[in-house]
């Protein structure tokens, strides 16, 4: 599904990422651990199209098309997301409204008219029972006043309805109680099937308890120095990016 | 001959055909001299230091106009809030049309200043109220010179007026340019309540330019909520003194929407007298083109224990220029003041320009005083955000926009006004709202 072949990208001729190889398939689960400033969100972004970033060599395929020129909104049309770590607050517009835009927007692209507003209804009534969210929650201005929890629960409501075949869950567990780490989890594997696939960026192993990875990967100051399974993970709790830093170093 | 000699020498003419009392013809007097001896304000006072009415005293305006012209209701009918029931005090061309008009004397008084002006029975309330709190600058003593017609309410001791007052002057342009000078009186008593719709509608491409003065006396716990909407055609040029006098108790909120005009220029003015006042002050503009809103307020807090709270936003596109200079003065007597001012502000051109300035003086030892203003573009990261939900870059742009406006609405009391107002806003920055508001 996504194809990341020695992709170098940056920030005003400062280097960021240093060449990653990356093949996420239809039903994976994919984590990128690595500490502060390795570039995980970096990659996300890059992933997903933002602007800011050129990509100054390698490339990005998804569905063995080369997407590093699209919009991000393109990107989007195609069936990649990307859950914020610190998601935007847009006052006057209801979490209801901003997800029927968006809908909208999508089907328009793809050539199709407006979804009737009986099925969005439905729909999102069914989504926000899943990610175990109030009525009232849904007229609320989207993210406006909303605590960490409540932001990450909508960005994942966002995730559902959206239904893309690519989600990217950037940090998707900070700021998260327990509680609401579950929740948000739940509805993350709710969503999941085969023909879908999850990239989950972490710092911890927390979330991987919930969000079970087929692969994980180490990010370290722009290349992925490791590949392995969820065990590295567990691995990572326990004796942090150190030895992984002194192995690199050593090769 | 310039336009300040025209006025001068019409004036005496003007003097001789008017019906009012001495009283009256007496502060005309006054005023038409403060006003020869001031002129129009000019761009080397601090005041009108980025705002130059140069290219407005050009023309050959005509300054009283001689026939009465009439309008199709169904074809100004989209200016009127015609989805409720309102009073309305319409002009044409500066002349009453009771065609157009509701007015009412039931129990309130929802009538012309004209009327007032001349008839015995209001002479109390002029006496009382008429140029009482206007002050003596030049273009407020100009209207004060030639103040004939406008809107006179008054309401009395605990009523609150049912439903709310349009007052609305369009220009035909039959005149070729046009310039006018509506003075509006309106008198709020203790515990009364109003809400009140003011717009200036040019339906002409001819040269328009209006100096409308209004004065608001909020008595002891009255509410008064004014909404201001500046949407005019871009011949058309406003200049807006508005002075409200509050007494103890009171609530006032103006509201103000500059969307249209060639030049608009908001001189609004709060005095708080009593304590426990709250005073609210709000705007959205947003202009392009060669647009220029320039808002000047003053928030004047005398008394100790009241409270104001002032948020403006701009947009500015195209060569737009705006200006905001937000004067708040709190007096030695006003401890416990809480003073709130924020003005924001996206600029999304490069030649679009924003003056804005606060201005705090405070003489006050145990005051709560804070002021924001900031200047900028769309927030990129919220672009991303919207984009990476399948929202095209252009249409996220005016989400975003109408966001950042439409905060300001939250606090419009009349439903109907308020969806009138998104739904302009959301015109105007050209955001496709696929949803019902």
């Amino acid at each position: 599904m996504l194809q990341i072949k020695n992709l170098h990208a940056g920030v005003d001729n400062e280097e960021i990422l240093k060449g990653i190889n990356l093949e996420i398939n239809a039903g994976e689960i994919h984590a990128i651990m690595g500490p502060n400033g390795s570039g995980k969100s970096t990659l996300a972004s890059v992933i997903a199209g933002k602007e800011e970033f050129e990509v100054t060599q390698g490339s990005i395929s998804f569905e063995h098309e080369d997407i590093a020129s699209l919009a991000p909104e393109e990107r989007a049309h195609k069936g990649i997301f990307l859950s914020f770590q610190y998601p935007i607050e847009i006052p006057g517009v209801s979490v209801t409204n901003f997800i029927k835009t968006a809908i909208n927007e999508g089907r328009k692209a793809k050539g199709l008219d407006d979804m009737p507003a009986g099925e969005m209804l439905k729909m999102i009534r069914e989504k926000a029972e899943l990610l175990e969210m109030d009525r009232k929650f849904l007229s609320r201005s989207l993210n406006e006043g909303f605590s960490g929890g409540e932001k990450k629960r909508n960005e994942i409501f966002q995730l559902a309805m959206l239904e893309p075949k690519l989600a990217i869950l950037d940090e998707t567990d900070s700021g998260l109680d327990i509680d609401a780490l579950r929740i948000v989890a739940n509805g993350v594997n709710k969503i999941r099937n085969e023909k879908n696939a999850i990239l989950v960026i972490t710092h911890y192993q927390r979330l991987l308890d919930y969000i079970v990875p087929d692969f994980v990967h180490v990010l370290l100051d722009g290349k992925i120095v490791k590949s392995g399974t969820k065990e590295l993970a567990y691995e990572l709790e326990e004796k942090g990016y150190d030895w992984i830093k002194e192995e690199v170093k050593t090769v | 001959m310039s336009l300040k000699d025209k006025l001068i020498t019409s004036f005496f003419a003007f003097e001789d055909y008017i019906d009012a009392d001495s009283h009256i013809h007496e502060l005309r007097n006054i005023a038409i001299k403060s006003f020869e001896e001031k002129g129009f304000p000019t761009k080397k006072e601090e005041a009108w230091k980025y705002t130059s009415l140069n290219v407005l005293l050009k023309e050959d305006y005509c300054v009283f106009p001689k026939n009465e012209n009439t309008i199709e209701f169904k074809d100004v009918k989209k200016y009127f809030l015609h989805e409720i029931d309102t009073y309305k005090i319409v002009f044409i061309d500066g002349i009453y049309s009771s065609f157009l008009s509701e007015t009412t004397h039931d129990k309130v008084d929802v009538c012309l200043l004209s009327a007032a002006l001349s008839k015995p029975k209001y002479k109390a309330v002029i006496e009382n109220y008429f140029n009482k709190v206007a002050k003596s600058d030049s273009l407020t003593s100009l209207n004060t010179a030639f103040a004939k017609e406008g809107a006179y309410i008054v309401i009395p001791k605990h009523r609150e007026v049912e439903k709310p007052i349009e007052i609305i002057n369009f220009a035909t342009g039959n005149e070729a340019a046009l310039f006018l000078q509506p003075r509006n009186l309106i008198v709020v008593e203790e515990n009364a309540q109003v809400q009140i719709i003011e717009r200036h509608q040019s339906l002409t491409s001819n040269p328009v330019f209006t100096n409308v003065v209004t004065e608001i006396f909020a008595e002891k716990n009255a509410s008064v909520d004014y909404y201001k909407i500046q949407n005019d055609n871009h011949s058309a040029s406003l200049i807006d003194n508005t002075f409200i006098l509050q007494g103890q108790g009171s609530n006032a909120s103006v509201h103000t929407f500059s969307f249209g005009g060639k030049l608009t220029r908001n001189n609004l003015n709060f005095y708080q007298k009593g304590e426990r006042i709250n005073s609210t002050l709000k705007g959205v503009t947003i202009i392009e083109e060669n647009q220029l809103v320039d808002h000047h307020t003053l928030v004047n807090h005398i008394a100790p224990n009241c409270e104001s709270h002032q948020d403006y936003k701009g947009i500015f596109a195209g060569k737009s220029t705006g200006v905001f200079n937000g004067k708040i003065i709190v007096e030695k007597e006003a401890q416990k003041t809480d003073a709130f001012q924020q003005n924001n502000n996206i600029l999304i051109t490069d030649n679009a320009s924003i003056n804005s300035k606060p201005q705090l003086e405070i003489f006050a030892d145990d005051v709560k005083c804070s002021h924001g203003c900031t200047i900028g573009q769309l927030d990129e990261e919220a672009l991303f955000y919207l984009q990476t939900r399948g929202i095209r870059k252009k249409e996220a742009q005016a989400l975003l926009m109408y966001a950042f406006a439409s905060n300001v609405l939250e606090s419009v009391k009349i439903p109907e006004l308020k969806t009138r107002i998104t739904k302009l806003i959301a015109n105007k920055i050209g955001v496709n709202l696929g949803f019902n508001l």
